[in-house]
């Protein structure tokens, strides 16, 4: 069996140097950087000590699979290819991961949809995949635009799914990622979304760890399933065996499987807590009007309270930092002085909303807007004019006929 | 891994079941000529399976699994259908995770295993039914072969679906009546040993399983080519007795009768320059090693 022992302070082939998560990510010094989020997501591998990567070019994702083939041709990356198709490329990270890899990839839109059945299966098989999601439009007609719809498909896969506001969320959290997904009592896959363009084409500050450092490689023996190697006894050992006779024996394995998938997110709660302080942020949990939203809607929301503000409207926020685990005590807690609930969202259906109204209490408080999909943009007038016609106060009309 | 690592301790020996005992006192792990003849003398790496009575699936199984040159340090990769009944009953580490999705998987295996472990002979072996290699895998089929992955895929052509019931796949043949396929198969058999020579495999062939030291022989060059080189492909014959209407015994004659120099499983293969050579060095090799055996037995006996 290969070497477990800790590998902490000692050099990869590159000179950094395999770092303690907790000091890495809290205590090293961070530099500031103006970065593109794709060029985040290439500067957070390349502390990752992945194993394997493996890219398919579609939009907005493209830049940063293309970027992280750049790392490998510079030996950060210990493989790279590209796949011929996302399901094909969601197949191929689950080899590499059943063969003991950390397996990194990248994917948007209609590729997730395609690569679909892979999702479950990865689950399933407890393969600790990360998967970057860089959302955009799913329905036809075509569009390359963000659009979150594509997340509320994955909310029952049994993966993790996180959804980050800025470039800075994705760089810290592509390297927690790791260390939540591969907890022996978690190993899950996750994925971690963002908006499409918005995140992954602007340019922002971004505070990067040192260079030099990187996450200690991934250990396939802490694994609460055997790795496929024939390192580990005993041989006789299929992953994952059918189970599909017709009888009572056959079902209850199944469905304690799938329950056990399902306890693995719930247990990866208490960890997720602890690297990303909590599953949501909060301010004002004292207002009456509340903004509960994911992913860059966050951000408009925050410049709406601001505005709000201006006219005097008290405002309260929580962004929800993951979806699975689903962050339920803690969205009942910081909305329970709230008398309206608004939930602005980058999609046609409102997912987001249904999973509030699912969860709280009275969820006649929820608003299920403002919703903008097909790329549109959401300025924050717009969540204004929401929260202030639900109120009876006036407020002007986006289409300009009169009032 | 070696037969070293599968020992049980001694006081946990008797709660062992019998079959892991047997693999750990006369399997063939690690032993260089292993081959179809240790079948009756040694521990198979395969045990009890639930396909039909007869079916001559279970025979190549046997063969396949006897004949690996290297199981100790071999993973498999399997597709749904028949031989997933039998997976769960191998001796070799083995992976099931979608259909068609087998040479997929067989890509990031055999990359993270030459990742994690340089230097070391890690052999991946894909072996699936033609539903999930022609039909709805094909696409991963030949983009593994394109990119020259080096992993061995084996096709157990039965020439429909079986485990759904026997619908009309790639491979069946021209005007065979069957479900999905009421008028008669409307196309020919996919002719995919020729697609898998122009695709890049290295060592290609086609044959029925009617003789185990056959199977031998074309096991042990495909997984040597592929470890070496790039891709293999290997097409078997495994007739479903169920589904064209024969009885349990009639399977090994089916595959004889199909295997005639005029029938559609004549003996075929195609073998790339590079892998001629390799094929001709393991063959002096094998040569020396036996004349130096020989030469051994005989000081011996004198």
């Amino acid at each position: 069996m290969a070497e477990t022992k800790s590998l902490i302070g000692t050099q990869n082939k590159k000179g950094q140097t395999y770092t303690d998560p907790w000091k890495m990510l809290n205590e090293a010094p961070r530099t500031p950087s103006f970065f593109t989020g794709s060029e985040v997501i290439k500067e957070a591998i390349r502390r990752a000590s992945c194993d394997i990567m493996i890219a398919y070019p579609i939009t907005p994702q493209s830049e940063a699979a293309a970027l992280i083939g750049e790392l490998f041709a510079e030996g950060y990356v210990g493989d790279y290819f590209r796949g011929e198709s996302e399901f094909a490329v969601m197949s191929q990270c689950a080899g590499a991961s059943f063969g003991g890899a950390r397996v990194f990839t990248t994917t948007a839109g209609p590729g997730t949809m395609r690569a679909m059945e892979n999702f479950p299966m990865w689950a399933g098989a407890r393969l600790p995949i990360q998967m970057i999601v860089t959302c955009r439009g799913i329905n036809s007609p075509l569009s390359i635009q963000p659009d979150t719809l594509e997340i509320s498909y994955l909310l029952n896969t049994g993966m993790l799914v996180w959804h980050a506001e800025t470039a800075q969320d994705f760089f810290d959290w592509i390297l927690k990622g790791f260390i939540v997904s591969e907890e022996p009592d978690v190993h899950l896959p996750l994925a971690l979304c963002c908006d499409g363009f918005f995140v992954t084409h602007t340019k922002d500050v971004v505070q990067l760890t040192p260079a030099d450092m990187c996450l200690p490689p991934y250990d396939p023996y802490r694994s609460p399933v055997p790795c496929m190697d024939m390192e580990c006894p005993p041989v006789r050992m299929m992953r994952d065996p059918f189970i599909m006779k017709s009888n009572y024996i056959s079902y209850a394995t199944h469905a304690s499987w799938q329950q056990e998938v399902w306890a693995a997110v719930e247990r990866s709660r208490k960890h997720t807590i602890h690297w990303l302080n909590g599953l949501i942020d909060t301010e004002n949990t004292d207002a009456e009007i509340m903004i509960v939203a994911s992913g860059t809607a966050v951000s408009q929301g925050r410049e709406a309270i601001r505005m709000l503000e201006d006219e005097g409207v008290r405002c309260g926020l929580v962004k929800v930092k993951t979806l699975r685990p689903w962050p339920e005590e803690e969205i009942r807690e910081a909305t329970k002085h709230a008398k309206h609930i608004f939930v602005p969202e980058f999609n046609v259906t409102g997912w987001l909303a249904k999973e509030i109204r699912a969860t709280i209490p009275d969820h006649h408080r929820v608003h299920a807007g403002p919703h903008v999909c097909g790329g549109m943009t959401m300025p924050p007038e717009i969540i204004v004019s929401e929260i202030k016609t639900a109120l009876g106060m006036k407020t002007f009309s986006l289409a300009g006929r009169g009032s | 891994m070696s037969k070293e690592r599968i020992k049980i301790s001694e006081a946990l020996y008797d709660i062992m079941p019998s079959d892991y005992q047997d693999l750990v006192k006369s399997a063939t792990y690690g032993k260089d000529d292993r081959g179809w003849k240790d079948i009756g003398t040694s521990k198979e790496l395969i045990e009890q399976h639930s396909l039909c009575a007869g079916c001559p699936e279970s025979m190549a199984f046997r063969y396949i699994m006897a004949s690996l040159p290297n199981p100790e340090d071999t993973v498999m990769v399997g597709s749904t259908g028949c031989t997933s009944l039998v997976f769960p009953m191998v001796a070799v580490h083995n992976i099931h995770s979608l259909f068609g999705n087998q040479n997929a998987i067989a890509s990031g295996l055999k990359r993270a295993l030459s990742v994690r472990f340089p230097g070391r002979i890690k052999d991946v072996v894909v072996l699936a039914g033609d539903g999930a290699t022609v039909d709805i895998g094909l696409d991963m089929t030949l983009q593994a072969w394109f990119r020259q992955e080096k992993f061995t895929t084996i096709c157990f052509d039965n020439e429909l679906y079986a485990n759904t019931g026997g619908q009309e796949s790639g491979f069946m043949q021209k005007g065979f009546v069957a479900k999905m396929a009421p008028l008669g198969k409307q196309f020919e058999k996919v002719r995919l040993p020729e697609i898998a020579r122009e695709s890049g495999c290295h060592y290609v062939v086609q044959c029925t399983v009617s003789k185990p030291s056959l199977i031998e022989k074309v096991i042990r060059n495909a997984v040597h080519v592929a470890r070496e080189i790039g891709p293999t492909y290997l097409q078997l014959y495994t007739p479903c007795i169920l589904e064209i209407g024969k009885n349990s015994m009639e399977g090994l004659q089916e595959m004889r009768d199909s295997e005639k120099p005029t029938e559609r499983f004549a003996y075929k293969e195609f073998i790339s320059e590079p892998a001629k050579q390799l094929l001709a060095e393991l063959a002096a090799k094998e040569k020396e090693r036996k004349a130096a055996a020989k030469q051994l037995a005989g000081q011996a006996q004198a």
